[in-house]
């Protein structure tokens, strides 16, 4: 109990510490730039594939499920727009991000921190918190919800080349199913969800990695308790956010 | 000069340094010796504000560093340079960008002017042609000159080295050394070096601090190291057979 308010207490003061005045924007700027690249853009390619056959996959289910002839074949397009933008575009590519990117940023900043750069950034006057954490929160905060859109069109594509070449629903049904009875909200909520989980796999990993004492071993084990508290934290964030956004 | 006046320090229940007063005095190299673990990496780590006292206090030219707020140890931070053990050098940047980062940081000189700096830093330090290099892609005596580099190039009028020959071979220490000890005349700093190395304590000791377990046994400079009746001084200085063979031996 002690060492979690303990670490609970310490991620806040490093908060305090990322969200400090910036010593010179331009540096800052560059730096966004880099993260943006490093864990916006080079988390497409992983997004794209999970999402087209997981798409795949929430539409077969569906069909197999809803095999009844009372149940119109369009409600599978239907169920498989809702599964993905609700919850699996937000919340399960919040789960692999944060083991993607949650990982590269606890084991990045746990490396800086056991080979003295953070020491180095401190002695020269840097806050080093701010320099380093905060390039990288504004990336994925910024980038996550381009990521999320991706993983709706990936996903819905997905179950529509799959669905109909498996032959369990046709095009027509599906893209009617997928536009029927369509709530633009469920966009927004999604959104909204993936910026939360952002930041918290961007500070919880940052948090994870900033704290590392001794060496390699140390930045392994940061990086594996990176990915597990921020995918707790994820689901728990994912229930309190759901019945605020959706009650 | 640095005035460090009754420092202590403990970790938990473990007591790394205890009431520990020195003067370091400008243009000199003054060394901190001691066994590995007896406390000099803590305390060089106090004097430059990386880890806080607990007792004591800590003057850079009179002004009482640890009293200082944030804002203003800041200010005085950028007057000081370190080497570190590891070198330190950021590892996404190349040698060029580690040189420039403080310029980057904290002056607001022209990209060329940034340039002309970082290349004389590097000439200074004998690396030429590698700006492009990661760190990486040098050697541990190259780290430790491009390190050296990154710290003077704001002009520092404080230097701090972290026991500088360690993974480095005997030859290579004494050129990081050489260096070490003329920068610290050209820019009139003061300079505190960590070490253990015996070569160094004779070839830089200007002034010496000899540290065990967390305490300053003596002090004095190469001169005095070898006569010394400290049986602590005696047993870390004669530790390896050829030194003891050498002080045996008649003159």
């Amino acid at each position: 109990m002690f060492r979690f308010l303990s670490g609970f207490g310490s991620y806040w003061i490093l908060l305090g510490r990322v969200f400090a005045r910036p010593e010179k924007h331009s540096i800052y700027y560059r730096q966004t730039m880099k993260e943006l690249v490093s864990l916006g853009l080079r988390s497409i390619g992983i997004v794209t594939i999970i999402s087209f056959f997981m798409g795949a996959v929430i539409t077969l289910q569906t069909a197999y499920n809803t095999e009844n002839p009372i149940y119109p074949t369009y409600l599978i397009g239907l169920g498989a727009r809702d599964s993905i933008i609700l919850e699996f575009s937000s919340t399960i590519v919040a789960l692999i991000l944060a083991g993607k990117v949650g990982s590269n940023i606890a084991s990045e900043i746990g490396t800086m921190r056991v080979t003295e750069q953070i020491d180095a950034l401190e002695l020269m006057g840097v806050n080093s918190a701010s320099y380093i954490i905060l390039p990288k929160v504004v990336a994925t905060v910024l980038f996550n919800p381009f990521l999320t859109l991706i993983s709706i069109i990936t996903g819905i594509i997905g179950g529509w080349i799959v669905g109909t070449s498996a032959g369990v629903i046709t095009s027509q049904d599906y893209i009617y199913g997928i536009q029927y009875a369509f709530i633009p909200y469920y966009i927004t909520y999604s959104i909204i969800k993936t910026v939360f989980f952002a930041f918290i796999i961007s500070t919880v990993s940052a948090h994870q990695g900033y704290h590392v004492e001794g060496g390699s071993l140390e930045v392994g084990r940061a990086s594996t308790k990176a990915v597990v508290y921020s995918s707790v934290t994820i689901l728990l964030f994912n229930v309190i956010l759901t019945q605020l956004l959706l009650s | 000069m640095i005035r460090a006046e009754h420092i202590s320090k403990s970790f938990g229940d473990r007591r790394a340094l205890t009431d520990i007063t020195a003067v370091f005095e400008p243009g000199k190299t003054n060394l901190i010796i001691g066994k590995s673990g007896s406390g000099k990496t803590v305390f060089l780590k106090c004097l430059v504000g990386l880890l806080d006292v607990d007792e004591g206090e800590i003057y850079y030219n009179d002004v009482p560093f640890t009293r200082l707020d944030f804002r203003r140890k800041k200010e005085l931070r950028q007057q000081m340079g370190m080497l570190f053990q590891g070198s330190a050098l950021f590892d996404s940047m190349t040698v060029e960008e580690n040189v420039r980062f403080p310029l980057d940081m904290f002056t607001g000189m022209s990209y060329q002017e940034k340039l002309d700096r970082v290349n004389f830093c590097l000439d200074r330090v004998n690396i030429l042609n590698s700006n492009r290099l990661f760190p990486s892609e040098l050697s541990g005596g190259m780290k430790k000159r491009v390190a050296i580099a990154r710290a003077i190039v704001l002009k520092p009028r404080f230097l701090f080295c972290d026991e500088p020959n360690s993974g480095l071979d005997p030859k290579t220490s004494i050129v990081i050394d050489e260096l070490i000890r003329e920068i610290t005349v050209e820019l009139n700093m003061t300079t505190i070096v960590n070490t253990h190395d015996m070569n160094s304590v004779m070839e830089n000791g200007e002034k010496i601090i000899f540290i065990e377990e967390g305490e300053k046994c003596w002090e004095g400079n190469r001169n005095e190291i070898l006569k010394s009746d400290c049986s602590k001084l005696n047993d870390f200085v004669f530790a390896n057979s050829l030194a003891r063979q050498l002080k045996d031996s008649p003159r």
